[in-house]
């Protein structure tokens, strides 16, 4: 076997249009990073260890076999069910949310899993009952959804609920939950709204109406979307230039390479720059959609679309917190973002895009 | 045949799930086009706006720190307030030299050793670009003599600040606590409860007391400043403003006289009092002996000081009334005499003979009474009124610890009262469970005998004995402890009354009540233990005295009050309430090492209900304690 051989089937199950697209977003998060960190190389690197570890564990799922995915579903969810149930009962309390579980040699935190485990095995619990689908599978999987959510929002991690009911939901919608269905759930989200209000915890309900008028706290939360729409908004047309961000370089921007990056890259390279991020984005979640289009089982278009779909509200839900029209709800700008465990998760899901798409001539045959 | 119509479902099913993602990518296509949108609509429409803010000028977020509550007695008198006044700080980083800095200084004001140290240990504790306090209450010509040279002196600035000032000193400490600066923990511990954002340039924090306890009342909301500022930092213009609004104002059911005279009264005695209106359970006057001064801990207490207070014999840092753990003594005695009489143990008439001793079936160990050779023929009446031991040692065995237990924790013992100030221990009432517990042993007889008496396993704070006699007072209706009885905001509309709750009826027996009031009353006239506590007073006083051992004796020893050591003295207990018909203050007094209840703790007593009942206040002591020939206990 030749070199090109070995390198030919090394690759043979990553996607080509895929990986240009993450590898330019990862490539675009680490000069953003070397800037948010102050010209220092010191995050960027840590970034790039992470990359590193997601890639792996991008190619060992790209190159998992379809069925072999499939099994995963059971173990993954109810490992992370479990864990969750743990995390209610012994969780460590941090600011006063427990979402970490300390099982003595590191701390996790199971709802990261669920991200992934909620639509995997929703879609597995699909392509079981494919071909007798009624109502009852709709109600089942709806409640495979909802007590992770469930257990998540109480921690509470009311963002994370919110996200992953999104990834579940979206595995509902393609699965052909009817019309009428959706319109009642809609309706009935409306009128239970007062009654959620209720339930939520004052520091949740603060941030909902500090969005409404951010100035009414100035000095807590509000100073975040403050100077992250000062940022946004200073950058102009053309941005001011590389490095030469004075919100995140005079320290008025929190948080800024983690979950406010966004302020950073907005700030220094503009509504054109933006314009470009937009379309890196808009590039990998087509090819996301062009694969779930073309994928060969009823399971794997359920998945390869709630990953896609799921992928665009992350980008969508941060780049509005940071601009100010979403509540500020601690989520990570998906590939940009400090942070090993979110790029971890991400991969993960793209590797399962990258499975579908080239395994599914062997399927087929 | 059926082979085509699932390949036509197939395609169908294809069909529509192709369009559902089509339905998909329309509402991604939708999400990024309301973000492109919104980024036009800030980095172009808005651009100037964001421009101005942030490149040109810079904007800062000033906070505007609120005033801290007031704290007032019952009728309005200031227990705690702020004055404003001026402070000498320095800036680390801005100065040309620290060291040389501060001795030049220390020619213009002057700078004591113990601003030299809190100095230091501020320096230790912040960082070093924050302005730091070197001297607090400047004085006029003080502030005029450093303005004339600020020149020289880069990094040193006066700012105006408000203080904190109790006028009470150590009078009140105990009761207010004081306010301290906000350290490491504070900081995390509001940082946890989602709190942080409000306290931002607050330096002070209630740390002990009501200081502590209504810290979300007193601190007020923090205001906010959005000024511009030039490259060099100095605020151009004021953007924006939202007033801080102050904190509470905190009014309290404590008489400031009332508590000052019982401090008075205690003259050089250790100890507590509290007093409580049987009627509501608003206390009157909360006492613990010796304070501190409060003002000391504000800034930071300096290490002299604070070995002074700490390792003092006298442990002014304890707060007695509310922390101090004592056996109850004979005072248990009428709370004894309720539970024999409910569980039908003992009847109004039913008498016995006191040898002077009491002994266990088949066990030769002598449980002495007070006094050599017994009281005679003793029924429930002359129980109380001459505090029979014998009589009780008895009366605890007939009852059992299981019943003693069931009522007298239904008085509050054992348990916390609930007040509203942070820290409450809750003493110890036994049982035969605790004691298992505890020594893991099994309850014994003879365990029993002494806790009819107070001087067994338990254990009471002053509080708990306040409410328990507050209780007794009021025939058996509890109301809730409190000392604030009023919270005033700034807004009228908001204003609060504490709402008087009452916590739960005892249902007592009116014929058992009367019965053992009686008693009480009769405790303070002649032939009782403590006359000196009613002598010549218009109104009837129901009391009990008690004594708490402080050290043990020996079986066969006697205890002579002139042989021992002052601080293992016998503590002196005094309860009691008067009216007597209708009781308006029920208190209890605890003088540390005082000997008996009837000749140290009876006279305190006697002078704050004076005060209280009749508006009298004491003249230079009269000496009541000539009498005492007949008290003990």
């Amino acid at each position: 076997m030749t070199r090109r051989q070995l390198w030919l089937r090394f690759i043979a199950h990553i996607d080509p249009p895929l990986m240009l697209g993450i590898g330019l977003l990862m490539l675009t998060s680490l000069i953003v990073l070397f800037s948010a960190d102050n010209a220092s190389f010191g995050q960027p690197l840590k970034q790039l260890a992470n990359i590193t570890i997601g890639l792996t564990f991008m190619w060992l799922v790209a190159n998992l076999p379809l069925h072999y995915l499939m099994r995963t579903a059971i173990p993954i969810y109810t490992l992370g069910l479990v864990l969750l149930i743990g995390v209610a009962l012994f969780g460590e309390i941090s600011h006063g949310a427990r979402r970490w579980l300390n099982l003595g040699v590191m701390t996790i935190q199971p709802s990261e899993l669920m991200k992934i485990g909620v639509p995997l095995m929703m879609a597995w619990y699909f392509e079981k009952h494919e071909a007798t689908l009624t109502a009852r599978n709709y109600i089942v999987a709806t409640l495979l959804l909802l007590v992770p959510v469930g257990l998540i929002a109480r921690q509470p991690d009311l963002g994370t609920a919110i996200l992953i009911s999104a990834s579940g939901f979206y595995v509902l919608f393609l699965a052909g939950l009817s019309w009428k269905v959706m319109g009642g759930l809609f309706v009935g989200a409306l009128a239970s709204a007062p009654f959620m209000w209720g339930m939520l915890h004052d520091y949740q309900r603060h941030r909902i109406l500090m969005l409404l008028d951010p100035e009414q706290d100035a000095l807590g939360k509000g100073y975040h979307t403050i100077q992250g729409m000062i940022a946004v908004g200073s950058g102009g047309i053309l941005g001011k230039g590389y490095l030469d961000g004075t919100q995140t370089h005079l320290d008025f921007l929190p948080e800024r390479t983690t979950d406010f990056i966004f302020a950073v890259y907005a700030e220094e390279f503009g509504l054109l720059g933006n314009l470009i991020l937009i379309g890196m984005y808009l590039f990998v979640i087509g090819r996301g959609f062009i694969i779930t289009a073309n994928a060969s089982t009823y399971f794997t278009r359920l998945m390869a679309g709630s990953i896609t779909l799921t992928f665009a509200t992350y980008a969508f839900v941060n780049m509005g917190m940071v601009s100010g029209i979403l509540p500020v709800v601690g989520v990570p700008l998906p590939l940009m973002s400090y942070g090993g465990t979110s790029l971890l998760t991400l991969l993960l899901g793209f590797g399962m895009l990258m499975s579908i798409e080239t395994h599914k001539k062997l399927n087929k045959t | 045949m059926n082979k085509h119509v699932e390949l036509k479902n197939h395609l169908r099913e294809i069909f529509y799930f192709r369009l559902r993602l089509a339905i998909g990518v329309g509402f991604v296509l939708v999400l990024m086009s309301l973000l492109l949108m919104r980024f036009f609509y800030l980095q172009v429409v808005r651009h100037d706006y964001y421009q101005t803010l942030a490149e040109s000028n810079r904007i800062s977020v000033v906070p505007i720190v609120p005033n801290r509550g007031l704290i007032l007695d019952r009728n309005g008198v200031v227990l705690a307030h702020n004055y404003s006044g001026y402070t000498l700080e320095i800036t680390p980083t801005k100065t040309n030299g620290l060291e040389e800095t501060i001795a030049e200084l220390s020619t213009l004001v002057e700078i004591t050793p113990r601003d030299r140290k809190r100095f230091k240990k501020l320096l230790a504790e912040r960082r070093n670009f924050e302005s730091l306090m070197i001297r607090n209450k400047l004085t006029d010509e003080e502030v005029a003599r450093f303005a004339a040279q600020q020149y020289r002196f880069p990094g040193v600035e006066i700012k105006a600040r408000l203080f904190r000032d109790y006028p009470y000193g150590d009078q009140m400490s105990h009761l207010l606590g004081y306010i301290g600066r906000i350290n490491q923990t504070d900081v995390e511990e509001l940082e946890e409860n989602d709190l942080a954002a409000n306290y931002r340039g607050s330096d002070y924090i209630g740390k002990t007391g009501l200081e502590q306890s209504y810290e979300s009342e007193l601190h007020g909301k923090t205001g906010v400043e959005q000024v511009e500022v030039d490259s060099g930092g100095r605020a151009v213009r004021i953007l924006s403003r939202t007033s801080p609004s102050s904190g509470n104002t905190l009014v309290l059911s404590i008489d400031a006289k009332l508590q000052e005279i019982a401090v008075q009264s205690f003259g050089n005695y250790r100890g507590a009092m509290v007093a409580i209106d049987p009627r509501n359970g608003e206390l009157l006057a909360f006492v613990s002996k010796p304070g501190y001064d409060p003002s000391l801990f504000i800034d930071g207490i300096d290490p002299q000081n604070w070995d002074e207070l700490n390792n003092s014999p006298d442990t002014p840092l304890n707060n007695r009334a509310l922390r101090g753990q004592y056996p109850p003594g004979s005072t248990i005695k009428p709370f004894m005499a309720l539970a024999g009489l409910h569980y039908g143990e003992r009847t109004p008439s039913y008498t016995i003979s006191d040898p002077g001793y009491f002994t266990l079936p088949g066990s030769g160990h002598q449980y002495r009474d007070w006094k050599k050779g017994g009281h005679g023929s003793v029924d429930l009446f002359k129980s109380i009124v001459v505090s029979c031991d014998t009589y009780y040692y008895r009366l605890a065995t007939d009852l059992g610890i299981d019943k003693i237990f069931t009522h007298l924790s239904g008085f509050g013992f054992g348990k916390k009262t609930g007040l509203d100030l942070e820290g409450e221990t809750s003493g110890l009432l036994p049982s035969q469970e605790w004691k298992m517990r505890r020594y893991k042993q099994k309850w014994y007889a003879g365990d029993t005998v002494s806790v009819g008496i107070g001087q067994g396993y338990n254990l009471v704070t002053p509080m708990q004995l306040a409410y328990a006699t507050a209780t007794l007072a009021n025939n058996g209706v509890a109301y809730r402890p409190h000392l604030v009885r009023e919270v005033r905001s700034a807004r009228i509309s908001e204003n609060r009354v504490i709402e008087q709750k009452q916590e739960f009826d005892l249902k007592i027996d009116p014929a058992h009540l009367d019965l053992v009031k009686r008693a009480m009353v009769a405790v303070t006239q002649p032939g009782g233990t403590a006359v000196a506590a009613s002598a010549g007073a218009p109104y009837q006083i129901a009391g009990k005295t008690g004594t708490a051992q402080v050290i043990g004796i020996k079986q066969g020893a006697t205890y002579n009050e002139s042989m021992v050591d002052e601080r293992h003295r016998d503590h002196a207990w005094f309860i009691a309430f008067a009216p007597a018909d209708d009781p308006k203050i029920a208190l209890v007094v605890l003088a540390e090492n005082g000997g008996h209840g009837g000749g140290t703790a009876a006279p305190i007593a006697r002078k704050v209900m004076d005060y209280y009942l009749l508006g009298k206040i004491p003249q230079p002591l009269p000496d009541v304690a000539a009498k005492e020939g007949e008290e003990n206990d």
